[in-house]
């Protein structure tokens, strides 16, 4: 290895990552981060520091051996990277795009102490990427365990169950209610955050580990989680639905036509392809101006959405202010630079009637940040008399989301106040062989928590099963981090190497 | 009338390909489609519904299920054409031919109560869907009253089958030309004038109907149950899109319902609701007519079994099954 690097002598600049302008961007639905050509990559990976204490790697909600990977793709070594990466995470190529790095392993970089942080995500991008392109896909020796393992949602939470139960030799299949497997990956993140290819480029590898996707099947209504233990002789069962049932803000006007929730405008948009009407089938609202509450990422893909389809005016409406605003602070700009018009401290107090039930404007009030609560959280209260009302003839709601019904209502798996399914620490439902993760059970989170959550869960069914070993690839890089997948080494089950 | 069978072999618990297997025309615009689908024959229930799609283009529209049978494995759907998708399917849906997809069953199912003596009421269309349940009720022990209304003789259809499950039967035209001349509600009156013990009625047809059944039914206190049917688009609560509001509050139809207490129920929001695409669902259907007539596709004339072209007026997702 070359000489020691140090803060002084790395690229001292964050590589920049090539995006479309943001003005033609506005108007299409291609990627917007075109991602690092090889240069750009290398010169990324120079600024890293291997560091001894690896902050990023706890800073990882799946402990990816991040210096481990970016140190390969120093050595030229892509292949290598791509084996260590995904020894722990799945999905590098969408991980990479969607993960809020900035909070997580971006956040702790030793390098960020001084300059920017290390560009860690982009990286994984990259690596994820040329995995894609060149058709890699580790597909390690598997020893039919005998198990058969039915995996209810396609999200990322079903998907890195899948991958790790039929890596430990089980059959799997993959039960989804949409007609096309992925999850909010699909039909919830838009073409240009996330193009659909590179949904499909994971599902295939999946397919190709011998996992099966059976999609138009909606569990618990065509038949149940008990039926799937018994009748349809599944060992275990894991439960991975999302979240789903979009909270509505219930002021006056919400059921006017023009209002609708950003799941179902993402929807119509992404996986029914309404931004193709009428060559596709389904039709979406035309909009001029669009109102979107909210300020989560769900928000910013409906504003970016609805821009995309044509509005000429896309307000984003915030109760509070731009620095507890949930979305990734990425995507912000990004919703910035394409014209979007912020209105922090403003709360919606009703929609507007045209008198032939469209919308035609919302009403909103101006808030500001009042005493401390209990927990010493200043709430935002509204300004008295501060009322003003604006013209818009679409209404989106991005205020969150609800626990989905449909387990609860058809099995008797045990559920908390909320609705979302009560797990053990392990995972394990009320229901022996059952297991959950993902938004079910935690409400709205991230892509990469669900996955973990997958790959969480699969680990406990192993040891329900008693599946002893695993195949080597899991175990790559295991070695170097403490903890794997947020489990200690002393939980794991894999005990023994099996070698292929 | 025309029916024509395939015999393909049942293969239970084998993914469906959604073959059809039987199709039926009973007007120039009502078609019913029987759908192998052996599982969802099992686990269907009355009141229940699937969301079909034509082809990889479509739209996911919602479908009651009008019938099932646990033991030729398939479920019985009846369709009117009333725009783009379900004219497209009406020239599109052959015996032999498949669906790109369809997912169900879906909502809850009917309450099927204890009730002794019920009026199972159908307008229109709505007699299939209702059908179900009336033989449910009457499995259960039940009085069944059936109320139908058509608007002419003509549309008249699945009237033995829904008699064969009644105690009594009232059948209604708009113009008089079969059995009494009114609308269901008219039926509804006469039947609790005869029955002073009638303790539930269940509607379903158009919602200017239901809302009619549930006016009549409001002075006499007697428990209506409706089936809503707003527009859907994933049809297991993920969107919002089917929201109805039942007693003040906001319920997701496809995962709450579809069925709902009719004298709680704010129909007119649900009929402006209905209205949402009205301008985009004619421009669909325009743009599909025009291909037809430039394909030389007889749109509206599918009495007879046209052997649809290999190459529809959009890439047809249908390959004919096996036939045997
Ligand atoms: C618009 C939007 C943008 C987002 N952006 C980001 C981001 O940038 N970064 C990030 O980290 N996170 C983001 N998130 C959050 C992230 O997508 C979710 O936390 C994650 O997808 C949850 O994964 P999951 O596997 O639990 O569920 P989901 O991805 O919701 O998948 C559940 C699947 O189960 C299916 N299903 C439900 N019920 C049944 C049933 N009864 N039978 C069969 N199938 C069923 C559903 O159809 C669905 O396909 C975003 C979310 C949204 C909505
Ligand atoms: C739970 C449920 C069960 C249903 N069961 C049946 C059934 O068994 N048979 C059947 O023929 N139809 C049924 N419908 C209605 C059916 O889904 C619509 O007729 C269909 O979606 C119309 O599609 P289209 O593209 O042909 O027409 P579009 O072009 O979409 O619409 C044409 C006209 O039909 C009206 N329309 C559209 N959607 C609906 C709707 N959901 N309900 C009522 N009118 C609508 C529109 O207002 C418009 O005037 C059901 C709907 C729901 C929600
Ligand atoms: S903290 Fe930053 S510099 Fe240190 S090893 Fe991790 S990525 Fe490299
Ligand atoms: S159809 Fe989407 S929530 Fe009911």
């Amino acid at each position: 290895m070359a000489k020691k690097k140090t803060i002084r002598t790395i690229p001292q600049e964050r590589t920049p990552m090539p995006e479309q302008d943001a003005q033609r961007r506005a108007h299409n639905f291609e990627e917007v981060a075109c991602g690092y050509p090889i240069e750009a990559a290398l010169n990324e990976a120079e600024r890293c520091l291997l560091c001894p204490d690896e902050p990023c790697i706890a800073g990882c909600p799946v402990n990816i051996d991040i210096p481990g990977f970016i140190q390969k793709i120093t050595e030229k070594n892509l292949r290598g990277a791509y084996d260590i990466i995904t020894a722990t995470n799945l999905l590098p190529a969408i991980c990479g795009r969607v993960c809020p790095q900035e909070n997580q392993c971006e956040g702790v970089c030793t390098v960020g102490d001084t300059l920017e942080p290390v560009a860690i995500g982009r990286l994984e991008r990259f690596i994820g990427d040329a995995a894609i392109a060149e058709g890699w896909v580790n597909i390690p020796y598997i020893e039919p365990s005998g198990f058969k393992i039915g995996i209810v949602g396609s999200g990322p939470a079903g998907m890195a169950c899948a991958a790790d139960m039929a890596k430990a030799g089980c059959d799997v299949t993959v039960f989804e209610a949409f007609h096309q497997a992925g999850g909010v990956l699909k039909y919830g993140i838009p073409d240009f955050r996330l193009p659909n290819e590179v949904i499909d480029a994971e599902i295939a590898n999946l397919m190709k580990l011998g996992v099966k996707f059976e999609c138009n099947t909606l569990v618990g209504r065509l038949f149940t989680i008990e039926q799937m233990l018994d009748e349809l002789s599944f060992q275990a069962v894991f439960v991975g639905t999302g979240a789903g049932y979009p909270s509505m803000l219930g002021v006056a006007g919400d059921s006017l036509n023009g209002v609708l929730s950003a799941n179902e405008l993402l929807t119509r948009c992404n996986l029914m392809r309404a931004k193709e009407f009428p060559d596709y089938d389904t039709p979406l609202p035309p909009a001029k101006r669009v109102a979107v509450v909210g300020a989560g990422n769900t928000a910013m893909d409906a504003m970016r959405v609805s821009l995309r389809l044509g509005a000429e005016k896309v307000y984003c409406i915030y109760r509070r202010s731009r620095t507890e605003c949930p979305a990734r602070a990425e995507e912000v700009h990004h919703a910035e630079d394409e014209g979007v018009e912020f209105h922090w401290h403003t709360n919606p107090v009703g929609n507007l009637d045209d008198g032939k039930g469209n919308v035609r404007g919302m009403r909103c009030i101006r808030m500001e940040l009042g005493e401390p609560d209990d927990s010493g959280r200043r709430r935002p209260v509204p300004v008295p008399g501060s009322e003003f009302d604006f013209e818009c003839d679409l209404v989106v709601y991005a205020i969150g989301t609800n626990a989905n019904p449909i387990m609860g209502q058809t099995s008797s798996l045990k559920l908390n106040k909320w609705g979302y399914i009560e797990t053990g620490e392990n995972l394990a439902t009320s229901v022996a062989g059952v297991f959950a993760g993902g938004d079910i059970v935690t409400g709205a989170a991230t892509v990469i928590e669900a996955m973990g959550a997958g790959r969480k869960a699969a680990a406990s069914m192993k040891a329900y099963l008693g599946i002893r070993a695993t195949s080597v690839a899991d175990l790559v890089g295991a070695a170097s981090t403490g903890k794997l997948f947020g489990i200690d080494v002393k939980e794991r089950n894999f005990a023994r190497i099996r070698a292929a | 009338m025309q029916t024509i069978e395939s015999k393909a072999e049942t293969r239970t618990n084998a993914p469906s390909t959604f073959e059809i297997v039987t199709r039926k025309d009973f007007s120039d615009v009502t078609y019913l489609l029987e759908v192998r689908h052996p599982l969802m024959a099992k686990a269907a229930k009355p009141g229940q519904f699937v969301i079909v799609m034509l082809n990889e283009h479509g739209e996911r529209i919602p479908l009651t299920i009008a019938d099932f049978d646990r033991v030729k494995g398939t479920i019985t759907l009846v369709i009117q054409a009333v725009g783009k998708t379900t004219k497209e399917m009406q020239l599109a849906c052959q015996v032999g031919t498949r669906l790109y997809g369809m997912v169900g069953p879906m909502g809850i199912p009917s309450p099927i109560s204890h009730a002794k003596k019920v009026v199972c009421v159908g307008g229109g269309l709505g007699v299939a869907p209702v059908f179900p349940q009336a033989r449910a009720f009457k499995d259960a022990g039940a009085y069944v009253i059936g109320v139908v209304g058509f608007r002419n003789k003509d549309l008249v259809f699945w009237d033995d089958k829904f008699r064969a499950c009644c105690d009594e039967f009232i059948i209604c035209t708009d113009d008089g030309s079969t059995g009494i001349k009114g609308l269901v509600t008219e039926g509804i009156k006469q039947a609790i004038a005869k029955h002073s013990d009638i303790d539930e009625v269940v509607a379903i047809g158009p919602p200017i109907m239901m809302k009619g059944c549930a006016e009549t039914t409001r002075p006499h206190n007697i428990k209506t149950m409706v089936s809503l049917n707003p527009l859907m688009v994933d049809g297991t609560g993920m969107c919002g899109g089917c929201r109805v509001k039942i007693g003040g509050q906001v319920k997701f139809a496809c995962v709450d319902g579809p069925d709902f207490d009719g004298h709680k129920v704010d129909f007119d929001d649900l009929m402006t609701r209905l209205r949402r695409f009205t301008e985009q669902e004619k421009m669909a259907l325009d743009r599909w007519l025009e291909t037809c007539r430039m394909m030389n596709l007889p749109a509206s004339s599918p009495a007879s079994p046209v052997e649809p072209k290999p190459k529809g007026p959009r890439k047809a997702a249908n390959s004919p099954a096996r036939k045997s």
